[in-house]
């Protein structure tokens, strides 16, 4: 059996991982594009700050890791799928034959359609080498713009706080995270922020962004080439030319709506991502992402997608939609490879879509469906001064979202009581009343 | 045979001596803050519970871990952190759906309880026998990990 993965984050790693524990013989390639050992984004904010070095990014420390489990890591960039052949081309003009295929092909970060986002200064945050640019370009004292207080625009704040830059955050919403947290918390988060020094511009747009430009010096100072032998073969520019055009000053200039301009020297484009779907497109079927069933398998019969790639289920809705975050990534690359290799009972019940970030220190987490449902309870508790803040969202009398602000102990029996339906009974009344006692409503409906 | 901390609310008076056990095994202070077993008070039942990490099968911490800083200790079954390899993300702290991870913000890490190798605190501390430590099999193990299963979402091949 041949299996091929593309795709080397958590998804395609815990993937190949689990087709080797089931298929001890089977021949198993796993193709990534990044020159880097499988990484993980999610440790490159701690890259940024230093607490790790590249190598604390690794999703697998041991050296050998994949040499000894037999899976054959591969440096290339698929170019193309072909269904009927079962065939990859490659960059390299080579092409893999498959029994089984999986897209872990992830995400990719987009950037707005504006004039100046393919200028120098302009940088993503997203891969070990964006980290790389990043930690060379933003520098103490430099003028730092953050387009978009998305989770990894949050979530890389502290990084570039600590690393000493004048940083001004730009988002078009109208608070800070507001794909993650409500109304209330990401308000509170962007106060939090302003607090700590950072500049947060909501509901403003970066209209464009263009190379200062500044006039060279005086026609004295000008052209250490006059003699030389190039210039004898060249014919010299007239010196006037040299002194009349403008060069670039190294600088940026951020053009914002209804604020001044910004003069920066490092802007950095977070303003979100989007599933790499392009092998897929025209060949299986795909709306935002890869459309796949229960079994991870999308419309050709041997061909599987997991994670940030996948269009999977949904548990809070049923429904099925893109999840782009790690515990999805690693649920679906398992039950991708049990599906891959016969696995009968290995169907997809729907993953919860949750999140934890961390802002310069203050803590945010998200579950299920926070943004409440329609003829649903909610129940919050807010200490604005202390910047903490829950809010539940039930549905009949069990959890089905929350978010909460400052809160590190116990949140994770949040995901808990959302995913496995617990009926509140009598403690829904308790939670309306201090929503902050959900591990008390856990031990109470769950414990004898 | 693997052992496992066995709880009986019943026992437990809420005296807080596992806490200050706990805290002082790990953190080398008294402070219930730092304990990673926590009992919950139910003022109108006259009721304690301790709680901390059942060591479950499912381990949703260690498989939620992006950079491999859980890892199970072979001889005592116990998901444990590794400091140097924790990068402080969190993500086990929403994936653990017993809320038994829990952030440390001072250290920047996450902590969780580890059996302290083999030798729990805990149960040596607690004067009622509310916290025991003993054979897997008597523990109720499987009550929990039937709880477990309604929300496994996967491995079921």
């Amino acid at each position: 059996m041949k299996h091929i993965i593309i795709g080397t984050g958590p998804a395609g790693v815990v993937a190949a991982e689990t087709l080797r524990k089931r298929q001890p013989e089977a021949d198993i390639t796993l193709i990534g594009g990044e020159p880097e050992p499988p990484y993980s984004r999610m440790a490159i904010p701690y890259y940024l700050i230093g607490k790790v070095g590249e190598d604390g990014t690794h999703l697998r420390p041991a050296a050998q890791h994949f040499d000894h489990l037999k899976i054959h890591l591969l440096r290339q960039h698929v170019t193309r799928l072909d269904v009927a052949t079962k065939t990859l081309s490659l960059d390299n003009q080579q092409s893999l034959s498959f029994d089984k295929l999986l897209l872990a092909t992830g995400s990719y970060p987009t950037r707005p359609p504006i004039p100046g986002m393919d200028l120098a200064g302009v940088v993503n945050c997203w891969t070990l080498a964006d980290a790389r640019k990043i930690a060379a370009g933003a520098n103490k004292g430099d003028e730092v713009v953050l387009m978009g207080a998305g989770f990894i625009g949050c979530i890389i704040l502290e990084a570039l706080a600590l690393r000493g830059v004048k940083l001004t955050v730009v988002e078009m919403e109208d608070r800070m995270v507001p794909r993650m947290m409500d109304e209330k918390s990401g308000t509170l988060l962007k106060k939090w922020c302003e607090a700590k020094g950072v500049r947060v511009l909501t509901s403003t747009r970066v209209k464009g962004v263009s190379e200062e430009k500044i006039f060279a010096a005086p026609a004295n100072s000008a052209p250490a080439s006059s003699g030389g032998f190039f210039s004898r073969l060249f014919k010299p520019k007239p010196a006037v030319m040299a002194e009349a055009a403008p060069t670039p000053s190294g600088k940026l200039i951020v053009e914002l709506d209804g604020q001044a301009p910004l003069k920066v020297d490092l802007v950095i484009c977070a303003t979100g991502v989007r599933p790499n779907i392009d092998l897929a497109k025209g060949i299986l079927e795909t709306k935002h992402g890869i459309l796949v069933n229960e079994r991870l398998q999308t419309s050709a019969a041997d061909i599987y997608a997991a994670g940030d790639v996948a269009e999977g289920k949904d548990f809070s809705t049923g429904k099925y939609s893109v999840q782009a975050i790690q515990p999805t990534a690693v649920d679906h690359g398992a039950l991708a490879a049990i599906n891959m290799t016969g696995g009968h009972n290995a169907l997809n019940r729907g993953t919860i879509n949750m999140n934890v970030l961390d802002t310069m220190g203050l803590i945010s987490s998200s579950f299920g469906l926070w943004q409440g449902i329609d003829g649903g309870e909610s129940a919050t508790l807010e200490d604005l001064n202390r910047y903490k803040y829950i809010n539940l969202q039930f549905q009949d009398d069990y959890l089905v979202g929350a978010n909460t602000l400052g809160m590190t102990q116990h949140i994770g029996v949040l995901r808990g009581l959302i995913q496995s339906r617990t009926r509140l009974g009598a403690w829904k009344q308790k939670l309306m009343h201090d929503p902050t006692r959900i591990m008390e409503a856990y031990l109470a409906r769950n414990t004898g | 045979m693997l052992k496992s901390l066995y709880i009986n609310p019943e026992k437990c008076t809420g005296c807080l001596q596992c806490e200050m056990a706990c805290s002082y095994e790990l953190e080398q202070v008294f402070n219930p803050a730092h304990s990673r077993i926590k009992v919950f008070t139910f003022h109108d039942a006259g009721r304690f519970v301790p709680y901390t990490c059942t060591q479950c099968d499912e381990a949703w911490c260690l498989k939620a871990c992006p950079v491999e800083a859980i890892v199970i200790n072979a001889a005592t079954g116990a998901k444990e952190i590794l400091n140097d390899r924790c990068v402080g993300c969190k993500v086990c702290t929403i994936s653990c759906p017993f809320g038994t991870v829990n952030y440390n913000s001072a250290s920047g890490k996450v902590i969780k309880c580890d059996l302290c190798g083999g030798n729990p605190q805990c149960a040596s501390a607690c004067p009622t026998g509310a916290i025991t430590y003993i054979d897997s099999d008597a523990t109720g193990l499987e009550r929990m990990r039937n709880w477990a299963e309604k929300i496994n979402t996967q491995y079921a091949a």
